[in-house]
């Protein structure tokens, strides 16, 4: 279908579906690397007259690419449930916002429609959103996923426990593992992104974690950021894997630069599954996403990266993930160009996530070569919290020595903690209450190091080479 | 308010113990970020002086190429990966006409991310490669500088050269514990379309900390003189040479 509006008399032309949502995004560097940005503020701001007037029911009659060619095409219309879409199927994009934000539209309300909620349609709304707007909703969204411990509950912030080093060293990372701890974070996961992917040395990890959560008897979950096919074979060898990870995308294109498609996915949701690590829940997959992925994999296919980005959520649902991670700075300036484009790329992909019915967490970061710092993150970090975050980033002193990359560090959460009253997840927080690390007040205790943890760490200290 | 578990820091470089003020870090920890941030941040936007580094190649007796991309500014080099893979319109001109006999290696430089890396490391660094290749009597083109170029940019300058093996050094993008380090990436025949699963890569060049010159410049010749023997580059060679090493 061709898309024309006459504005103040000059005529404007979107040739299909998904130039019109990619005109009207809010301008960010991916979609003009793409060459598919609006050419002018004005084509935006037009775009996004006639995208608010555009009934939802156009996603469903026009899908993006031709489920023929795409498999998470098929994915998000097979998974298209009529009766959660009908109360809001007479709705346009823009009456969709306002039943969002009105005080008469209940919570629940909300929550009952998420399986009707295409990628698409979430996509869409949120182009018409404000910064305000994702805040506002977002935090209507309740998504409350469980392992070992409980992500999500309202009025609490996790924190993954991110300690990666250069060279996978063990003593390096358990080092990083104590001091997050002692810091009150590792709630959603303790999760290592390995320096090598090799199966040995991934194991070793796997091993590493196991062991300190079960000798500590903490209330959390251990991954270790490896390829699926990777974690896949560990299972088979009866390595301890509590969360499978893996980077998606949302087009097929894009998965397949990845080494993944959802029937790998599916097997490997299915052999974690049957471990049965899970105390208090079975959520067991962590997945990570980021706007510009599949562009940079040149798989794009012509849709806006924002609308990308929410395809991939298709895929993250339909494995019922424990967390879903939007790396959201971390791919470089040609695709988000400074902190401005940074912020608000965090605040969709949350919206968009939870809106689908996702436990988003945000890697709140950036690159040396965009123009952003840790001023920039400070202010994500809070706009997030505000809207309902399920869980951020912790790496000591934001600065991530693996990865090169600055993301937001443990005393970033104490700080949300602190200003917003947010706790941790409830079996952890009761964890660091018993051993001392927090005061009973969702604060730090005041200079005791519990026994228990100074033994691991003079322990550690004492197998120097 | 300091850390009893200080003692761990010499396990790793992460910023651990660092201590705190209340929730916050403690003030020394939050400047040693900020400077360390300001150094990364200063390495992307310097401009490189490229005509200084010709100077001191020239000195050394070494033939030298200036070339350039399309990319304007630092700004439009970050937001247009693209532009920064291909040679200007005058820059492809002149390489057309130069009319090239064959030869086994182009050495291109380019200052990438981290200008402040082939500032402080470049010279000393082409020195060792050139020595080691020259003393394998391996046929070197002239040494091309090309300004705000991506590694990609030496698939075209390469196959013009006519050269078997293009090998470009270019500043990595600065982290906070280091903004001059210094990658080199190497491509058996280079022509445009190649992709980055046909190069072979090493990085972290950055003495004393990271690599040492002459290390770079050896595992370089090894890659080259392989590269060159069997007529590949990428992955597949990384393999063996991994295999080699006992690695």
């Amino acid at each position: 279908m061709n898309y024309t509006r006459t504005f103040k008399g000059r005529s404007y032309d979107f040739k299909d579906l998904k130039s019109l949502l990619a005109k009207a995004s809010p301008r960010r560097s991916a979609d003009e690397l793409a060459g598919i940005a609006a050419a002018s503020e004005e084509e935006r701001a037009v775009a996004q007259w006639l995208l608010a007037d555009l009934p939802l029911t156009t996603f469903l009659a026009e899908p993006l690419i031709p489920p023929e060619e795409d498999e998470v095409s098929r994915l998000i219309a097979e998974s298209h449930d009529q009766s959660a879409f009908a109360p809001i199927a007479s709705f346009t994009v823009g009456e969709f916002r306002e039943w969002l934000l009105s005080d008469v539209t209940s919570d629940e309300q909300i929550a009952a429609v998420r399986m009707g909620v295409t990628p698409e349609m979430a996509a869409a709304v949120s182009k018409i959103m404000r910064n305000q707007d994702l805040i506002a909703v977002s935090r209507r969204c309740s998504v409350v996923t469980s392992f070992r411990n409980t992500i999500g509950l309202p009025g609490r912030l996790a924190t993954r426990l991110q300690p990666n080093h250069p060279t996978d060293d063990p003593r390096g990372i358990a080092a990083s593992i104590l001091d997050g701890l002692l810091y009150g974070s590792g709630d959603a996961v303790i999760g290592i992104n390995p320096a090598t992917d090799s199966p040995r040395n991934v194991e070793r990890l796997l091993h590493l974690l196991d062991d300190i959560i079960r000798r500590h008897e903490i209330p959390t979950q251990s991954c270790v950021l490896a390829h699926v096919t990777t974690t896949l074979e560990l299972i088979g060898r009866g390595a301890p894997v509590d969360l499978v990870f893996q980077s998606i995308a949302g087009t097929e294109a894009a998965n397949k630069s990845f080494g993944i498609n959802l029937a790998l996915l599916a097997e490997a949701h299915q052999a974690a599954r049957a471990l049965g690590r899970g105390t208090v829940g079975a959520n067991l997959m962590y997945f990570e996403t980021g706007q510009g992925s599949a562009l940079s994999a040149n798989a794009h296919h012509g849709i806006d990266a924002q609308s990308c980005e929410a395809r991939a959520y298709a895929v993250a649902r339909e494995f019922s993930p424990l967390l879903v991670n939007t790396v959201v700075g971390f791919i470089g300036p040609e695709y988000l160009y400074d902190a401005k484009q940074i912020i608000r790329a965090g605040l969709e992909d949350h919206f968009c996530g939870k809106l689908l019915g996702l436990p988003m967490g945000c890697d709140v970061c950036y690159t040396n070569h965009a123009e952003a710092d840790q001023n920039d993150m400070d202010n994500l970090l809070t706009l997030l919290a505000v809207a309902g975050c399920s869980y951020i980033m912790g790496v000591p002193g934001a600065d991530d020595v693996m990865l090169a990359y600055q993301t937001s560090s443990f005393h970033d959460a104490l700080y949300l903690r602190r200003v917003l009253g947010l706790r941790p997840a409830p079996e952890f927080e009761a964890w660091l209450n018993r051993l001392g690390i927090f005061d009973g007040r969702n604060a730090l205790g005041h200079g005791i190091t519990p026994p228990q943890l100074l033994g691991a760490m003079h322990a550690l200290a004492k197998e120097l080479p | 308010m300091t850390d009893p578990w200080l003692a761990l820091r010499r396990f790793t470089q992460a910023r651990i113990a660092l201590g705190r003020a209340g929730h916050a870090v403690t003030t020394k920890a939050l400047l040693d970020f900020q400077l360390a941030h300001a150094q990364a941040r200063d390495a992307v936007h310097l401009p490189w002086d490229r005509e200084a580094f010709a100077e001191q190649l020239r000195k050394l007796g070494e033939e030298v190429l200036l070339f350039d991309t399309p990319v304007a500014g630092r700004e439009e080099y970050l937001r247009r990966p693209d532009l920064g893979r291909v040679l200007s319109e005058t820059s492809r001109t002149r390489l057309k006409r130069r009319n090239a006999a064959e030869t086994d290696v182009a050495l291109i430089v380019t200052n990438g991310l981290s200008s402040t890396a082939v500032e402080r490391h470049g010279i000393p660094l082409l020195q060792a490669i050139v020595n080691l290749y020259r003393a394998r009597q391996l046929r070197l083109a002239p040494i091309s500088l090309v300004a705000n170029g991506r590694v990609a940019l030496s698939d075209q300058i390469g196959s013009a050269l006519a050269a078997r093996v293009a090998v470009i050094v270019v500043g990595e993008r600065p982290g906070l514990s280091a903004a001059d380090s210094l990658g080199i990436y190497l491509t058996h025949a280079p022509q445009p379309g190649r992709t980055d699963a046909e190069r072979n890569c090493i990085s972290n060049i950055r003495p004393p900390e990271g690599l040492n010159y002459a290390a770079a410049a050896e595992k370089l010749l090894y890659l080259t003189e392989e590269a060159l023997r069997r007529g590949i580059s990428g992955i597949s060679l990384k393999d063996d040479m991994a295999g080699l090493l006992g690695e």
